[in-house]
């Protein structure tokens, strides 16, 4: 065939290549309203938030030297209960350095939550504003993020923390932070 | 009644910013509350994602809001407001994309395909060859005038 037979195979194969694009949009699992971070790889925001149950003051100055993670839940999200046996297990296990963001709750709920849920938190800072949220870029609760020893953002993770997520993102995570 | 007065000015002096607007509540300067709604329109709200913030009656659209009107107030111009925002949320959140590299297929594509087909469709046209241009014999003349006649 010669290349002016050829030339007219080319939309089919444009439309060959638009169909197989788009097709990824109908995969399962694939959540178009999942956004990517604008916060990688930034600082993590400036915060002083008061402690839940009369604790000390969280500030983003406790996390020096190491590599934590920051969970904004609240009592009232209900996929929040979901993720804490997760983090329960994270905890109790010493996988993470996890510290949470109370998310625009009332500390009495929040403290239900935590007796009834279980505290796998280091220490709990009360966002009652939503301003600390706001300037890590969260849009909703639950989300986690992990922070590096130089107090930069490393990853964000949006809903639930899930087993996989644990084993396919934050322990390699872990591993590259680790190693750096 | 002095000091009815001085404890309801410190009343209203302890309550917290976050009471501050609601979207019925505008900023009293009207020319700032227009500009704080045009921002507003053109930031997408990352709960309803269809939404602008001005539209959207989402908790996180409300504090945004509130925040656009305090950047204002503080004496941000526009593109700092903007930027204040994209800075936390990236790109994703202004309805209209920016123009930039990763853009430029959104963009441009649409121009490409139409230059694409215009090139596609004068090279048809040119090679196609020109209908014949020959005189017409007798009998179809004769057809030609009766049906001219028929017309008038």
């Amino acid at each position: 065939m010669s290349w002016r037979r050829a030339i007219y195979l080319l939309p089919l194969a444009a439309f060959a290549a638009l169909a197989i694009y788009l097709s990824h949009g109908l995969a399962p699992g694939y959540n178009p309203e999942l956004l990517p971070s604008a916060m990688i790889d930034k600082p993590a925001p400036a915060f002083d938030l008061a402690g839940l149950k009369g604790e000390a003051r969280l500030t983003n100055r406790a996390f020096t030297d190491e590599i934590v993670f920051v969970n904004f839940f609240a009592s009232w999200c209900v996929p929040c209960r979901q993720e804490s046996p997760v983090l329960m297990d994270l905890s109790r296990r010493n996988v993470i350095v996890l510290y949470g963001i109370d998310y625009k709750d009332k500390p009495a709920d929040a403290e239900k939550f935590l007796q009834q849920y279980g505290d796998p938190y280091r220490r709990i800072g009360v966002d009652d504003s939503g301003r600390t949220a706001i300037n890590f870029g969260v849009y909703g609760v639950p989300e986690t993020y992990a922070i590096d020893r130089t107090g930069h953002i490393r990853w964000r993770h949006v809903g639930p923390l899930t087993d996989d997520v644990v084993k396919n993102e934050i322990l390699p995570l872990l591993q590259r932070l680790g190693a750096s | 009644m002095i000091r009815a007065l001085i404890a309801a000015a410190i009343l209203l002096g302890a309550m917290p910013a976050a009471l501050a607007v609601e979207p019925s509540e505008m900023l009293p300067n009207p020319a700032l509350e227009a500009r704080a709604e045009a921002i507003g329109k053109q930031l997408r709200c990352l709960v309803c994602q269809n939404e602008s913030i001005e539209d959207s009656g989402a908790d996180l659209a409300h504090d945004l809001r509130v925040i656009i009107r305090e950047r204002l107030k503080a004496g941000d111009n526009d593109g700092q407001v903007v930027k204040y925002v994209t800075d936390r949320y990236g790109a994703f959140v202004l309805l209209k994309p920016p123009v930039e590299p990763a853009t430029y297929l959104l963009w441009f594509s649409p121009f490409a395909i139409l230059i694409l087909g215009a090139a596609g469709a004068w090279f048809y046209l040119r090679r196609r060859p020109a209908p014949p241009d020959e005189p017409l014999d007798l009998d179809q003349r004769r057809q030609l005038e009766r049906l001219l006649l028929d017309d008038q």
